[in-house]
């Protein structure tokens, strides 16, 4: 195996974005937006989709990509993977879209602390390993962009999905530290909350007034990268939603069933 | 999420005169619209495109609507062959946007780029140049679909050639067309060479249909359905050829019509003016110009939502093939009965067909083929009767792709292949799990094969 770290970008090389969990309708839409000037790597289980994905992007985009089997909690593997990512890139800039997650009915989870285990190692444990795995590269390159796709959920435990919640709130946790060890490297670490966005996990709750297409979420994502923003809300207004929901003593907090 | 796929929704027609309540699902992947299949317990299900079908061929009241427009993706495409393999979801909008600048056309395609290439197949469709280059389903290399088996099968003219047969112009009671295959054609640039004629009558506009025109494969004529007397039958000609040269790119900004309209707007002297007006705009000489592929083969899409032009009452359109022996005085009967009735219309569309679809089902045959707005007011119904009589009388047939109103008998006179339509369903769908509300009104399903 070649060293890696040993070969500096080359910056007129293409850009590279390894996607995590790239069969959702967000890392779609992320994909194709980015595409144009970038390659891809398509990480999931779903291998039959990130082929048809991959496809996809190279057909629209005359770009390249491949599909990588991934399974946020297989970590050992995590190793490989970033193998996989620097030999795929080759003297491109590496930058990484986290966008697995897993959302199970907190009723279910209730009764089944298998799946509050599984809940919290994907959204949580999942992410750590693979940040973690990737960081050295990072650091090596010194520059590019990593995107990660925390939930609002993690702003404040719910009655109604606080195992979810947790995890996602140990991942924002956890990404303020890495931001500000890959900031000393120059490389830009962003924390995204959605909203609601008009996605399959979306879909079943009927009409949402304020949910958001895939594809102008993805936009607004390309934008606050330029921008290098930490931690944005997307759509916008979630963050007055979240700023009151956060306020809001627990005594009373308890009592609703927000 | 471990939640159901399913929601509410209240679907319509493109004019929006039939609408069914259904439960939708929206699967953004394969195994998702597997799940989804399956989890539609025992009620039926149909597939949803675009719903760019005026009527009710899309729709399935009471039962599941599988919504295709998230499946998306463009899987392959060699750019040696011009061959595309491609998800249901995709509209021929994303075609011209991505493989157009790279000098490949969709060879067939209706006059709505919002269309979705499953809901091309399962019409059948056809466009301008349908004499030349025949329908969608001729440019077929495979499709596959997903049966009530829940098993993914390939078909083609080889492979399972009734299933293809059934599927293609099988107003989605064979399956979901979850891949196809599709060959491009490959053109010089962005634009057409178009030539427009004014001509005077019913038998000018005929004849510059149907006179022999190889060098340029586009037809149409719009045709003035408000002109009567020495005027009737009226119209434009469009002949149109790949252009060479290509045209400067220009930005595709469309404008929607964000209110449905009054009725008063569309009263008889507003349109009698415009229908004027477009005649009269072409020179009495004729004029030739170069327009880009998307001005020329989508002049509505222009305005997002145009249906919503004939008000909250919404309309029918009525499209028939007539065969080419009967055809000009079938076309200039059934112009006469909408004169009579005064309905007032936009332009009434009349092409030449050059051939036979290759499914049980499809639409075309050689003849002429005439499409017409008709605002659902009252009376609509005795008018519809009377066109489809005609149509019958002269041996020709409605379009399912725009119909809500053909008979049962109508629709089995006029579609003499059904046998093999219901023969085919009985193999891949015994338990008539995909159902449209098309198909209760036509009795699809019923009699014929045992
Ligand atoms: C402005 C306008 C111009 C038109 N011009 C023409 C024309 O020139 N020529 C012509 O032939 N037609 C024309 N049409 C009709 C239109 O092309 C057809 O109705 C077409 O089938 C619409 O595609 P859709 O994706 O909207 O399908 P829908 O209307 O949503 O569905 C049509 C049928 O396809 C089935 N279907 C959709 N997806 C699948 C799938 N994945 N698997 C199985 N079945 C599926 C549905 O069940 C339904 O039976 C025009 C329509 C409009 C609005």
């Amino acid at each position: 195996m070649t060293d890696v770290a040993a070969l500096p970008p080359d910056p007129l090389a293409r850009e590279v974005w390894v996607i995590l969990g790239a069969s959702s309708a967000v890392a779609r839409a992320f994909s194709r937006g980015v595409a144009p000037d970038a390659d891809l790597l398509l990480c999931g289980r779903d291998m039959d989709d990130l082929g048809r994905m991959a496809g996809d992007l190279r057909v629209r985009h005359d770009c390249r990509a491949e599909a990588v089997n991934f399974n946020a909690t297989d970590y050992d593997s995590h190793c490989g993977l970033v193998e996989r990512a620097a030999a795929f890139a080759g003297r491109g800039r590496l930058n990484l879209f986290i966008a697995f997650g897993d959302m199970p009915e907190q009723t279910e989870i209730d009764n089944d602390f298998a799946l509050a285990r599984r809940t919290v190692e994907t959204n949580y444990l999942g992410a750590v390993s693979v940040l973690s795995r990737f960081a050295p590269r990072l650091e090596a390159q010194g520059g590019g962009s990593v995107v990660v796709l925390g939930s609002v959920a993690g702003d404040r435990g719910r009655l109604k999905n606080y195992v979810y919640g947790s995890a996602k709130a140990g991942l924002h946790a956890y990404v303020q530290g890495y931001r500000a060890r890959m900031h000393r490297a120059g490389v830009h670490v962003m924390t995204v909350k959605p909203g609601f966005l008009d996605t399959a996990m979306t879909w079943s709750l009927g009409k949402l007034p304020m949910a958001m297409q895939p594809d102008a979420f993805a936009a607004t994502i390309m934008k606050h990268l330029k921008a290098k923003r930490d931690v944005v809300y997307v759509p916008w207004p979630w963050l007055g939603i979240m700023t009151i929901i956060r306020t809001v003593p627990e005594r009373v907090f308890k009592r609703t069933n927000i | 999420m471990s939640t159901s796929p399913w929601r509410d929704v209240s679907l319509t027609g493109w004019g929006r005169t039939a609408r069914a309540d259904s439960k939708a699902a929206r699967p953004e992947r394969q195994s998702a619209l597997r799940a989804a299949l399956e989890s539609s317990n025992g009620k039926p299900v149909l597939a949803f495109g675009a719903g760019r079908s005026y009527g009710d061929a899309a729709l399935n009241s009471g039962g599941y609507a599988l919504l295709t427009e998230r499946l998306d993706r463009l899987i392959s495409f060699d750019s040696a062959t011009g061959e595309l393999v491609a998800e249901p979801g995709v509209t021929f909008e994303t075609l011209m946007r991505v493989l157009l600048p790279r000098g490949w056309l969709v060879p067939v395609t209706p006059g709505t780029a919002f269309a979705t290439l499953g809901g091309a197949v399962a019409n059948d469709v056809h466009g301008k140049n349908q004499e030349a280059a025949g329908n969608f389903s001729d440019h077929l290399q495979w499709i596959e679909v997903l049966t009530a088996k829940g098993e993914v099968v390939r078909a083609s003219a080889q492979e399972n050639a009734d299933l293809f047969a059934a599927t293609v112009g099988g107003i989605g009671l064979t399956g979901i067309i979850t891949a196809l295959s599709l060959r491009l054609q490959r053109v010089p640039g962005n634009a057409a060479m178009v030539k427009l004629r004014r001509l005077p009558d019913l038998d000018a506009v005929v004849e510059g249909l149907t006179t022999p025109h190889p060098d340029t494969p586009y037809s149409v004529a719009w045709i003035d359905a408000l002109a009567g007397g020495r005027n009737l039958g009226r119209g434009v000609l469009e002949l149109a050829a790949p252009a060479e040269e290509p045209l400067p790119e220009q930005a595709v900004k469309a404008r929607g019509l964000p209110v449905d309209l009054p009725g008063f707007v569309l009263s008889g002297p507003t349109v009698r003016a415009f229908n004027e007006m477009y005649w009269r705009r072409v020179p009495a000489g004729g004029t030739e110009r170069p327009t880009h592929w998307r001005s020329f083969l989508y002049p509505l899409d222009a305005i997002h939502q145009w249906n919503r032009m004939y008000g909250k009452a919404g309309f029918h359109q009525f499209q028939c093939v007539v065969p080419q022996d009967e055809a000009p005085a079938a076309v200039r009967g059934l112009l006469e009965t909408l004169g009579k009735a005064g309905r007032a219309s936009f332009l009434a569309v009349l092409k030449a067909m050059g051939r036979e679809g290759r499914g049980d089902l499809s639409f075309s045959m050689p003849g002429l083929t005439l499409a017409v707005d008709i605002p659902n007011r009252p009376g609509v119904d005795e008018l519809l009767t009377r066109l489809e009589r005609q149509t019958l009388d002269a041996g020709g047939r409605v379009y399912l792709a725009k119909d809500s109103h053909l008979s049962p008998d109508g629709f089995r006179a006029m579609y003499p292949r059904l046998a093999g339509f219901q023969a085919a369903l009985k193999k891949w769908d015994p338990d008539g799990k995909f159902m449209s509300d098309m198909a209760r009104r036509l009795k699809i399903r019923e009699g014929g094969a045992a």
